[in-house]
């Protein structure tokens, strides 16, 4: 463990931090544009954050402790999967801790914990939400294991950093199986980060909502937390995709140039993503809540036959 | 370029694929022609490509009828044939999407496994492709049979066909002209005459459900 890997480490870190607000801002601020609307500052995500922060917290008679904790744990798992994805470099000294299975698991560990914070409460709304997030994260997760394992196939390694190495410093090509791949991430980032076809993150006190029903109770520095955690979840599923399609960009160890260059690529290509993600969300309609199986389960199996056409077609 | 030919052609066999899916799981008609010309155009490129990279003008005759007929003249008339039987906005229930496509993957399974020793006998340029082939001849043959409405039974009829030149093109780079011609013909054909069957069922039973071409007489 290098002193730079671990100046990498912190760098990437703090930039998911800080960038994560900034990223849910430029797509609610493209969204907006996209639908004729008078956009809300870039910066509204931090304003918000601040203001949460500063608030007095409010918590419901009956809460448990578990409900207290919650967001503390949301925050860490989100804050972990974000420094283990390589979005600046691939000399990450806290990768080893989880490879791409484990950065799943985080994800689900979250999800519980969320799950069981809104039911904490007993009020009708918090259980629809987690009922209603459960469904679509046990669909989701198998989904992602298998885009992920497309990507693990082509590089032969399940760690993270490894197959952004190989996918970044091969010999240009061009791989079949990671287009159905990519489509199928993208179905289940849909999903998984809360947007329109799935859920509509600007609905409040709507019977069709799930992330916010799940959060509905929180207040001040406890919402301020969450919140911050899924701008966090929206950047980490950015960064795997950008990672897994678009590699190229990233520094690897020893090369404490290329880590500057990095970091204005990486503000490239999020602020590229998130126009498209802004676009896809305006393009498209919000789906009944019994259609996202179907949904779901399409993007499934795209990420199955990526793995069979690796197999049947090979690499190259 | 020559380089990147057969890892174009393998992207272009696994968008006809991704398309064959994405028709089994389709209810709208108007966006099922739509992604029937797509796939058209997908196997037009791959023909010219393959053409291209193995100096076969044949290929280059092949593709420009592939795009007459099927990304222009055939998604034309299925066009005009839905606004004239008023069913262009229909939505048809499919029965069990999530089913069908967990079937779609046995098909995919099964005809990679059938093809992969014939493609490791094969020298051409993209034999890994036959097994992607014969999977969408497979797709098209089961939207034809979950379907129940006709101008969907069509579609998956001629994205069948789609799949089978597919299957020639990369396999034996191309079949023999006159081959080609008359199958080309016999499409053209075949869609005509499914047309007039479309206005006549629809004539005699008010809908364009052939289950009601089971019956042998009314009731």
């Amino acid at each position: 463990m290098s002193a730079l890997g671990i100046f990498s480490q912190l760098l990437a870190l703090v930039t998911a931090l800080l960038l994560a607000p900034l990223l849910t801002g430029w797509v609610n601020q493209w969204r907006a544009w996209l639908q004729n609307k008078s956009a809300p500052g870039l910066l509204q995500p931090y304003r918000m954050l601040h203001k949460l922060f500063k608030k007095e917290s409010l918590v419901a008679e009956h809460a448990s402790s578990l409900f207290r904790m919650a967001p503390y744990l949301i925050f860490g798992c989100m804050a972990l999967a974000s420094a283990i994805i390589p979005t600046l470099s691939t000399d990450l000294p806290l990768s080893p801790a989880a490879d791409a299975i484990a950065l799943v698991g985080l994800f689900a560990l979250a999800r519980v914990f969320i799950s069981l914070a809104a039911m904490d409460i007993g009020t009708a709304f918090g259980t629809l939400g987690a009922r209603r997030e459960m469904l679509v994260g046990f669909l989701a997760e198998p989904a992602l294991l298998m885009v992920l394992f497309c990507a693990s196939m082509i590089t032969k390694s399940t760690s993270l950093t490894a197959i952004v190495e190989t996918l970044a410093h091969r010999e240009l090509a061009i791989y079949p199986s990671l287009l159905l791949a990519g489509v199928a991430f993208t179905m289940v980032s849909l999903a998984e980060n809360a947007r329109v076809p799935v859920d509509n993150p600007d609905t409040h006190l709507e019977l069709t909502m799930i992330h916010e029903a799940l959060i509905l109770e929180y207040s001040a520095r406890h919402l301020a937390l969450l919140e911050w955690a899924a701008s966090l979840k929206l950047f980490a599923y950015s960064c795997i995709g950008l990672a897994l399609f678009f590699p190229w960009g990233v520094a690897e160890a020893n090369a404490p140039l290329a880590l500057v260059l990095a970091l204005p690529m990486l503000v490239f290509k999020l602020a590229m993503g998130g126009m498209a993600l802004a676009m896809v969300e305006t393009a498209s309609a919000k789906m009944r809540i019994f259609r996202v199986p179907e949904f779901l389960g399409t993007a499934f199996l795209l990420a199955v036959i990526g793995l069979l056409v690796n197999v049947l077609l090979g690499v190259g | 370029m020559i380089k990147f030919a057969p890892q174009l052609i393998n992207l272009f066999a696994t968008l006809i694929l991704l398309l064959s899916f994405a028709m089994i799981s389709q209810r709208r008609i108007v966006s099922l022609i739509n992604l029937f010309m797509i796939q058209g155009a997908a196997l037009v490129a791959a023909s010219f490509l393959l053409g291209y990279v193995t100096h076969q003008p044949d290929l280059y005759v092949s593709g420009a009828l592939t795009l007459v007929l099927k990304v222009m003249l055939i998604p034309w008339m299925l066009y005009r044939m839905i606004a004239k039987l008023n069913v262009r906005w229909d939505v048809e229930s499919l029965f069990n999407v999530p089913t069908t496509m967990l079937v779609g993957i046995g098909l995919v399974i099964f005809s990679f496994s059938l093809a992969l020793p014939i493609s490791r006998l094969s020298d051409s340029l993209a034999g890994g492709s036959l097994g992607i082939a014969l999977a969408c001849v497979f797709l098209s043959f089961m939207m034809m049979i979950t379907r129940s409405k006709a101008v969907p039974q069509v579609i998956g009829f001629l994205s069948m066909e789609n799949g089978l030149i597919f299957a020639a093109t990369t396999v034996t780079n191309g079949m023999p002209m006159i081959v080609e011609f008359g199958i080309a013909l016999d499409v053209l054909v075949g869609v005509l005459i499914l047309g007039v069957f479309m206005f006549q069922i629809r004539e005699k039973f008010d809908s364009l459900d052939i289950h009601n071409l089971e019956a042998l007489k009314e009731d």
